[in-house]
């Protein structure tokens, strides 16, 4: 939706090129970079629910979590060892699995964690999707705080002591890099980013895009009209669960190490964070939560290496002040400023005629 | 010629207040109904019934011979029976066309339809209705930037877009300039006619029912208390008693 057809193409080459070259030219920030491409993840899927839909899902964080946790079982599985067993020994198991054990795994992990959050969202879609408003929003939360700990209390999965994951092996895929698993990762991360900015591109571009926001308009009017609501509820909840499952299956990996407060639903942090991003770049567009997450994780990783202990406050801040003063996020804005740009205009009777035809 | 909607022995209260109370109503198939009464009669409850827009508590009401009293809106409205709301209700945050464009009948609609594009088609219906009720111009706007009689066109054309085979409107010409009016009538008239759209038509405004209706229904606390050709229901003296206050 922004602007003309080729700003936006050189938009995308730019931020591509921006991704494939990045980690070669700031190896030391792979990192950062990477989960920069998360939070653009979690930012665009937020904004599924919230922005073009209107449902404020304070709990999408879960399918984060979720994902990781489904993703690190089905890697000790592939792996040869028994969750319990695995889980009991705190990292302690000397843990000797082949490369193709290690690259098989993950990648059936990542596509269960997938599949299985797509799959969860349908079950909580249809208890869920009866709340309207703050309900909604506080029953969602209540999903992701009740799972961090359920989880920690699920001695199977590691309970609150977590779990240590299988460690990158060794591999040719880029020769000669010092840091060949932060690679392997960052692209990953960047591939699932990507992946789900296009496919979101594509949806809101179809019937499926005019119905989010005719639910988001009026969810009322929408029945009347015979929509049918809770499928398309459903199946955005569902698109919007399966990149979470990947990027939480991913984040996994990167940290090494997963536990269920702090690593895997982390509500106050990350499950914020997500809906701080879609409204600073301006919730309901497609590239507002895009530019949100930009803006915000730079503005975070500066504030903590500068302003260490003032950290908090600045976010705190941005949220603020892009709450009081400027709800509707920076592209919004723009679409207020400039609304030719996106095509929001009058037509004179003299280009109107001979269009049409019935009257 | 029948019946496409019989209402038969309909009674809905809310709370203490019983805002309609053994309604017995038809519309004919093909024809244009009326349902006039004072405010607060119960005419939009009635509505609201047909729709399944709230559980009745008693009663039968029937669509193309079909029980649909216990059904949910969304499969009414997909059994081609729709309602404009008095309020008016559209997308707000939409343009025109985009309205139009999600209105399109979504009865024949199967799951992997909701990842389809708009047609062509659909775009050049959009657009004809837009134009039919005079909004062409306007249809790049956000439906919520619309002024209030602007929107109740534009919520009757995505009526229309829907091809419904029974349309109930409440009050159409509410908060339309009165010069307007008769174009709005025709243009009602014209839905009737040449899209072949059986109307229930909630009016105060007499001169339009007088204009448009084969049959009207006059409501009174909740109850019909007189119904037939419009001459004879305008000139019943109990329809005359009860516009003019003893209520
Ligand atoms: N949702 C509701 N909750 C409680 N009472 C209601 C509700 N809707 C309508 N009523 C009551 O039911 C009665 C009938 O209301 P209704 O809206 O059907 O009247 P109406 O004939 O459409 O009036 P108007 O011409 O003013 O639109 C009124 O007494 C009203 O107060
Ligand atoms: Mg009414």
């Amino acid at each position: 939706m922004i602007a003309t057809n080729t700003n936006e193409r050189l938009l995308q080459i730019a931020v591509l090129a921006f991704g494939l070259i990045a980690p070669f030219l700031f190896p030391a920030y792979i990192q950062q970079i990477a989960l920069l491409w998360i939070m653009i993840l979690f930012a665009l899927t937020w904004d599924t629910m919230g922005g073009q839909m209107g449902y404020n899902s304070l709990g999408n964080i879960f399918f984060f979590g979720a994902g990781m946790y489904i993703c690190a079982v089905v890697q000790i599985i592939v792996g040869g060892y028994d969750v319990g067993e695995y889980t009991a020994a705190f990292g302690a198991i000397k843990v000797d699995i082949t490369d193709t054990q290690y690259f098989t795994g993950l990648f059936i992990g990542l596509a269960a964690a997938a599949v299985g959050c797509v799959f969860l969202s349908i079950i909580l879609g249809f208890f869920f999707f009866g709340l309207r408003g703050p309900y909604f929003a506080i029953g969602t939360l209540g999903i992701a705080l009740a799972a961090g700990e359920l989880i920690g209390a699920w001695r199977w999965v590691g309970g609150g002591s977590g779990i240590s994951l299988p460690l990158y092996p060794g591999s040719d895929i880029f020769p000669g890099s010092a840091d060949e698993e932060g690679l392997f990762f960052y692209f990953l991360c960047m591939a699932s980013a990507v992946a789900t900015f296009l496919f979101f591109r594509w949806l809101y571009k179809t019937r499926f895009g005019l119905a989010l926001n005719a639910i988001r308009d009026d969810e009322e009017k929408a029945e009347g009209m015979g929509i049918h609501t809770m499928r398309y509820k459903t199946v955005a909840w569902a698109c919007s669960s399966f990149f979470l499952g990947i990027s939480g299956g991913l984040h996994g990996n990167i940290v090494h190490f997963i536990e269920p407060l702090e690593v895997a639903f982390p509500t106050i942090t990350f499950g914020i964070f997500m809906v701080a991003m879609s409204l600073l770049g301006g919730k309901g567009t497609l590239w507002g939560p895009i530019l949100g997450a930009v803006l915000f994780h730079v503005i975070k990783e500066v504030t903590w290496t500068h302003l260490l202990g003032w950290q908090w406050v600045a976010l705190g801040l941005i949220i603020i002040v892009n709450v009081v003063y400027f709800q509707q996020g920076i592209v919004g804005w723009l679409m207020e400023r400039f609304p030719e740009r996106f095509g929001i205009r009058v037509e004179t009777d003299a280009t109107a005629q001979g269009k049409g035809g019935a009257d | 010629m029948g019946n496409v909607i019989e209402v038969r022995g309909v009674s809905k209260a809310y709370g203490g207040v019983i805002a309609n109370k053994d309604i017995d109503l038809n519309v004919a198939d093909g024809k244009i109904t009326g349902l006039i009464g004072p405010n607060g009669s119960g005419k939009t409850t009635l509505f609201n019934s047909i729709v399944g827009f709230h559980p009745i508590d008693g009663g039968s009401i029937r669509f193309d011979d079909q029980e649909i009293s216990t059904m949910r809106v969304q499969q009414i409205a997909r059994l081609g029976l729709l309602r404009t709301f008095q309020q008016t209700r559209i997308y707000g945050k939409m343009n025109c066309v985009q309205n139009m464009l999600i209105s399109i009948p979504h009865r024949k609609h199967r799951f992997l339809d909701m990842f389809g594009h708009s047609t062509a088609a659909d775009r050049e219906k959009a657009d004809s209705l837009l134009e039919f009720v005079g909004l062409y111009g306007k249809r790049m706007l956000p439906a919520g930037d619309l002024s209030f009689g602007q929107q109740k066109l534009l919520e009757f054309a995505m009526a229309l877009m829907n091809e419904p085979k029974v349309l109930l409107l409440d009050e159409p010409t509410a908060g339309i300039n009165p010069t307007l009016i008769n174009g709005l009538i025709d243009r009602l008239k014209r839905a009737n006619t040449d899209f072949g759209i059986t109307l229930l038509v909630i009016e105060h405004n007499m001169r339009v029912i007088m204009n448009m209706a084969d049959t009207v229904y006059c409501l009174a606390h909740g109850e019909i208390l007189a119904s037939g050709a419009p001459e004879a229901v305008q000139n019943d003296q109990r329809v005359i008693d009860a516009y003019l206050g003893a209520h």
